[in-house]
């Protein structure tokens, strides 16, 4: 027991060791053709997860045995802290947040490892070898500025403890979930960097890839969500994005894998953009690898961010130079030599596809400057500035309007020459819906909101009606006979059915916002036992407050009786929690979900007179945020159990028979 | 009653630790219409000691007494802009959460308009440089028949099922 820390320490080492041989001998396998060398990649990779495992499995211990003589340990934990806490609070610092990183990336190399039998042996090699590359350089790190593993020489008899906002189920699965996502984009980068080092790319590649990259996107997606919904109800003021350059250093691959899955598809089927989707590939991870300098370099000091250590930072920017730098250096020197294909007319499913990327990149471009555009100024003029939400609302939401409207007429246009005005005609159908929704909501609002609020609902609802006409078209529902209708719906595809489900989720999470941002109603007050606040139809009375005892903290709570048009439907109790062991607190915001909507009560000071001060809002639509993404990523992981992508193998080429159109975008 | 203040007052030291809530009642003006301005003026200011967050979020003591100052600005008869002017050149730039445009900051306003016109320009160069190609490349074959066409999108809609 007493050697825990060192055997966790001592098996990161061996999988150093084992990450160097990885990323080396596959290499020389490739290049030399020489299969035995190839095959020594998969087994080490394997391995290599194994000893990072058990490195995070005794940190793990150290933690659950509250072993305060690990530094880590010390300085994060507590004994009298409730067990998943001690768990969650493995990743909850800079060091073990590390750890877990690199465990995820050895997962994912040990996943293809294990079922990627049916890719070529020399992609295969050159994947895992470039996925050990990544692994060397964050192990190296971990060892060399992020040992979790340290003593301390005398140990103390009890821990500082985790910052109490941490302490939360929101934090036991938030980071694994992002990490995932963040992490799990390697793997595109891995297979892109290994096509170009090869030189050979064809629409098999897009296939191989884009089931990885679905995967590291429906994890990115529920991360981004779930933090979203915590913040939500942590912080105490009814906000759920706040373009947090921690935010945004999660968001900014997220909207670049969302372009990656869209041009792989054109690859996949169409063998065009071949180039630009493996420079996609490339960005995709290199914004993961700027999101994790941004957060664990303590370049930000934000309340996401707990280390800051400037050899650190140094050490990730070397990192980080080394990646991007030579991915973009191969790329140039390499890209030029690949061959393109598959021809298209501007206006076709493809080119709907290009367009979707191009206002995607620009999106993210928007959300790359604003977050390290301050950063850099500070950095060569010493000038500092501030750049907010207001910010990113002028220039991301314009660039993704046009997305929007585009996204019910891509799935509907045919590849190589669509036929706008027949694709136009088909979306009659949502477009009324749309236009209705339009005419009810500004009747609603008797002119007097903004004006733009009812189009913005009419555009959520045209891209939910946009779904659901692509599988009415598909599915010739309202033309065939029902039987037949529902024979060729359960004959989709899969893909087809996940596709369509994650468009209609985008238009799910949009009205959540749109509903949340202009209907939300707020009252401030300072109330007495007894007295009653009313917002909407709800009324809330104050009954009382009462100090109580946690595990590792106090909490005054404060009990309100509901009632909706005089009748009674619950309570609700705020609370605010006080930890000694840190002598700080958080805020305990009580929520009452009315269908899609909720009732959101934070507390703030107690006064000398007895008085309370509250926050209430009523939040409109404000669960259908969430909602939509847990929906997008059902639609991903439908699209993931399609048997094509499931079973990865090419289907035989049919595009032969057009030589004339190949050599060309 | 006693027990009562006792209980009051150890609340009150004990949630005195455990922050605040951003907007307090005490702070909010009479004049709706004036706190609805205070309110949208205190989304754009930046609490200079937090991460980010707007004035009108943040439940530092700084932000909290940045928005007392807007208040009273606005009572004092200023216009909007008066009161950004006014933070400004007591904060610095740094106040604001939209920054203004300027020789420093134009890069950040244009940039992402620049990426897409860029993106743009670059489709516009390889659409006529692969229609060419394939203009030279080949004898392209006469244009489809309407038929033919159809029956072309039929069956690629077919394949892609």
């Amino acid at each position: 027991m007493l050697m825990i820390a060192e055997l966790g320490h001592y098996a990161l080492v061996l999988a150093l060791g084992l990450a160097l041989v990885q990323a080396v001998v596959p290499l020389v396998g490739a290049r030399k053709n020489d299969p035995a060398l190839m095959a020594v990649a998969a087994p080490t990779a394997v391995a290599q997860f194994c000893f990072i495992a058990l490195a995070f499995a005794a940190l793990t211990i150290c933690y659950v045995r509250s072993d305060f003589s690990v530094i880590n340990v010390f300085e994060n934990s507590h004994s009298a802290k409730p067990l998943v806490y001690k768990i969650s609070g493995v990743w909850g610092n800079h060091e073990g947040s590390m750890l877990l990183w690199v465990l995820i990336l050895s997962l994912f190399g040990a996943l293809v490892a294990s079922f990627g039998n049916n890719l070529p042996a020399r992609l295969k090699a050159n994947v895992l070898a470039v996925q050990s590359w990544i692994a060397v350089a964050f192990v190296l790190f971990i060892l060399v500025t992020s040992n979790p593993f340290l003593r301390i020489p005398e140990a103390p008899f009890e821990g500082r403890d985790l910052n109490p906002i941490l302490q939360d189920p929101g934090l036991a699965v938030h980071p694994p979930l992002l990490y995932v996502g963040y992490v799990g984009l390697s793997i595109s980068f891995s297979f892109a960097i290994a096509a170009l080092i090869d030189g050979r790319i064809d629409a098999a590649w897009a296939r191989w890839v884009r089931p990885w990259t679905l995967l590291a996107w429906m994890f990115l997606t529920l991360g981004i969500a779930m933090g979203s919904y915590w913040a939500y109800y942590t912080l105490g003021w009814g906000g759920w994005w706040f373009w947090d350059p921690v935010e945004n250093a999660s968001f900014m691959p997220w909207l670049a894998a969302t372009a990656l899955l869209h041009s792989a598809l054109v690859m996949e089927k169409r063998n065009a953009l071949k180039i630009w989707t493996i420079l996609l590939a490339i960005l995709a991870f290199s914004l993961s690898l700027i999101g994790t300098f941004l957060v664990r370099s303590g370049v930000l000091t934000s309340v996401h961010t707990f280390a800051s250590d400037p050899s650190r930072g140094f050490f990730i920017l070397l990192i980080l130079v080394l990646f991007i730098g030579g991915a973009l250096t191969l790329f140039a020197v390499r890209a030029p030599l690949l061959k393109q294909g598959g021809l298209f007319a501007p206006i076709s499913r493809e080119g709907a596809l290009v367009l979707n990327n191009l206002f995607l990149v620009a999106a993210c471009g928007a959300v790359f400057f604003g977050t390290l555009y301050p950063l850099a100024l500070e950095a060569l003029t010493d000038k500092k500035i501030s750049v907010g939400a207001p910010f990113f609302n002028l220039t991301f939401g314009p660039l993704f309007v046009p997305l929007l409207i585009a996204v019910p007429f891509g799935p509907l246009l045919a590849w190589k020459r669509g036929d706008l005005l027949g694709v136009a005609q088909r979306l009659t159908g949502a477009a009324a819906v749309a236009a209705i929704a339009v005419a009810v909501i500004f009747a609603m609002e008797g002119g007097g909101g903004p004006i733009l609020v009812p189009f913005a609902i009419g555009l959520a609802l045209f891209v939910m009606a946009g779904a659901v006409t692509e599988l009415v078209e598909r599915t010739g529902l309202l033309k065939v006979p029902f039987g037949t209708a529902f024979a060729r719906a359960r004959g989709l595809p899969r893909s087809t059915w996940g596709g369509a489900l994650a468009h209609f989720g985008l238009g799910i999470t949009l009205l959540g916002i749109i509903g949340e941002t202009q209907w939300s109603v707020e009252r401030i007050a300072e109330l007495k036992p007894g007295q009653t606040i009313s917002i909407r139809r709800y009324e809330l009375t104050f009954d009382r407050m009462a100090m109580r005892q946690g595990p590792n903290y106090r909490e005054l709570a404060a009990h309100f009786t509901v009632r909706r048009l005089g009748e009674e439907i619950g309570v609700m109790e705020p609370g605010k929690r006080t930890f000694p062991s840190r002598g700080s607190g958080t805020t305990e915001t009580a929520l009452m979900t009315r269908g899609f909507s909720q009732l959101y009560l934070s507390l703030g000071d107690l006064n000398p007179d007895g008085s309370l001060a509250v926050r209430l809002y009523y939040k409109p639509l404000v669960l259908l945020i969430w909602l939509g993404a847990v929906v997008m990523v059902i639609g991903g992981a439908l699209s993931l159990s399609d048997r094509r992508l499931r079973v990865g193998a090419p289907k035989p080429a049919k595009a032969k028979a057009k030589p004339a159109l190949a050599p060309a975008e | 009653m006693r027990r009562l203040l006792a209980l009051v007052l150890l609340l009150s030291a004990l949630v005195a630790s455990a922050g605040a809530l951003a907007v307090q009642p005490d702070e909010i003006l009479p004049d709706a219409t004036l706190e609805a301005r205070a309110r949208a003026l205190s989304k754009e200011l930046r609490c200079m000691v937090c991460q980010n967050q707007s004035i009108d979020d943040s439940d530092a003591p700084l932000a909290r007494d940045l928005r007392v100052l807007v208040r009273e600005r606005l009572q004092a008869g200023d216009s909007d802009h008066q009161v950004i002017d006014f933070l400004v050149s007591r904060y610095g730039e740094f106040v604001l959460l939209k920054p203004r445009f300027s020789p420093t900051t134009a890069l950040l306003w244009l940039g992402p308009a620049a990426l897409l016109l860029v993106g743009v320009f670059a489709l516009f160069v390889a659409a006529r440089r692969s229609r060419g190609e394939s203009a030279a490349a080949t004898a392209e074959p006469a244009k489809l028949t309407p038929a033919e066409a159809a029956r072309l999108a039929e069956i690629l809609r077919g394949d892609n099922k």
